[in-house]
């Protein structure tokens, strides 16, 4: 994509999700904990041209390192993405999303029964399967809907 | 075996189930050898929910084996009514016990308890999740009629809200035996549990009749079918109703079919198969002091 076709502006220190799975842009925002009130400047591109996906989603967070664990998360719902780590407006570290082995926080569990979504001090908990999560707590196995289960509590 | 928690039978081996088993026909053969073994001891009872087997047979398993318990006594006046967590809870009651054993209506809530806890936690049965200590006095009743060897079970009813199906289907992956599961569409296997019994490479089949199947079965596990779990009470009566046995049904079973019911039973197992030698359900309810006992003798340490 050319200049004149960017949509997105360049950030000049920050994080650089790319590759986002077309649609999953505020997924992933509410995964990172993004919201109107958290403060950061954030650029947006949904469902823009991409030689590798045929669109994407395409996120820019200004002023904010994303570490590898939060955005191994992304892999649930983005498995192509990718982070570039940003400084002085230059890519100063690139990775791929990798599968986590378990999620903690940021998913709640659709079971109503599960004693994580009542009034208790403590976080939900997933393990990680090859084709979904489960709940660590009551079992649940979570396949299709996993980013229905984003809590933006 | 000296685990911390007994939460879920998946966590147990077949060399720990086999520990307790061994231990219950110790404490079954000479109770007296085990009478002062835990004197002092307190087991800090914490139900949520109604109980009377369970919660009956581990105050007679503590005492027998010398010891005593607390008990937090029903909700409605307890702490809990005054909105006090669970977490809570079992923090302060773990100040009052050796032991916990926790009976709670959700899911996952004993492993949740069992991280807010230094004494050994025993799951009593949390929600359709698990109900390993359940699970042990099935196994022993097996052990004891039937054997594991070329094990055949059948087990049938409410599988998909039926903690004592599940954790006993998750136990049975550690020995050598086949489990076929008779249930409506609607109350089949969940999918979590399912899961499980396939990355154990379990045997198991699941049918909607229990004709086809009974003839091969060495044990028939039977579960209550509760009238909460469909829309009205016609649907209800018309599909319980496929899922009850009486001695006419069993005139296809094997003569050493063993007949087992977590209890209490409602009426699908007619009375008069009471007084068949197919009938184990009462002798595992006994069974579930004994098999108690050794298991709180091995938590508190009693192989030391």
């Amino acid at each position: 994509m050319s200049d004149r076709e960017l949509r997105v502006s360049k950030i000049r220190n920050g994080t650089v999700v790319d590759h986002i799975t077309a649609g999953q842009a505020l997924n992933v925002l509410a995964i990172l904990g993004i919201d109107a009130d958290s403060g950061e400047t954030v650029s947006v591109g949904m469902r823009v041209p991409s030689d590798r996906l045929g669109s994407k989603d395409i996120v820019k967070v200004e002023g904010r390192e994303l570490s590898q664990d939060e955005v191994d998360v992304l892999s649930l719902i983005a498995p192509a993405a990718t982070i570039n780590i940003v400084q002085e407006f230059d890519v100063v570290k690139k990775h791929r999303v990798e599968r986590p082995e378990e999620v903690v926080g940021v998913l709640s569990c659709p079971n109503r029964h599960c004693i994580t979504t009542e009034d208790e001090p403590v976080e939900s908990r997933f393990d990680v399967l090859d084709d979904g999560i489960r709940c660590t707590y009551c079992d649940t196995i979570v396949r299709d809907s996993i980013a229905e289960q984003i809590d933006v509590a | 075996m000296r685990h911390d928690h007994i939460i879920s039978a998946k966590q147990l081996s077949r060399a720990d189930i086999e520990a307790v088993l061994d231990r219950a026909a110790e404490v079954a053969a000479d109770p007296d050898a085990f009478a002062d073994r835990h004197e002092n001891a307190l087991l800090g009872l914490c139900f949520f929910e109604p109980s009377t087997r369970t919660k009956m047979s581990f105050t007679a398993a503590a005492k027998r084996l010398g010891g005593d318990v607390v008990d937090m006594g029903t909700v409605e006046s307890s702490s809990v009514k005054k909105g006090e967590s669970l977490a809570d809870t079992v923090r302060v009651v773990e100040g009052y016990a050796d032991a916990l054993v926790l009976r709670h209506p959700s899911e996952g809530s004993a492993q949740m308890a069992s991280e807010f806890v230094d004494v050994p936690l025993i799951n009593a049965g949390d929600g359709a999740g698990q109900h390993p200590t359940q699970t042990l006095l099935d196994l022993y009743t097996i052990r004891e009629s039937a054997g594991f060897d070329d094990l055949t079970i059948g087990i049938m009813g409410d599988l998909k809200y039926g903690r004592t199906v599940h954790s006993l289907a998750h136990a049975l992956t550690n020995f050598d035996a086949d489990q076929h599961f008779i249930s409506p569409e609607s109350l089949q296997l969940p999918r979590s549990v399912r899961y499980d019994l396939h990355e154990e490479g379990a045997s198991i089949r699941e049918h909607t009749e229990l004709d086809p199947v009974l003839p091969e079965l060495d044990v028939l596990y039977v579960t209550r079918i509760q009238a909460e779990r469909f829309p009205d009470e016609s649907e209800y009566r018309a599909i319980a109703g496929e899922y009850q046995i009486d001695t006419t049904t069993l005139e296809a079973a094997r003569d050493d079919l063993t007949v087992m019911h977590p209890l209490p039973r409602v009426d699908e197992i007619a009375h008069e198969i009471d007084d068949t030698d197919y009938a184990h359900y009462f002798q595992q309810a006994h069974n579930g002091v004994p098999v108690r006992m050794a298991l709180l003798d091995l938590v508190l340490g009693g192989e030391q």
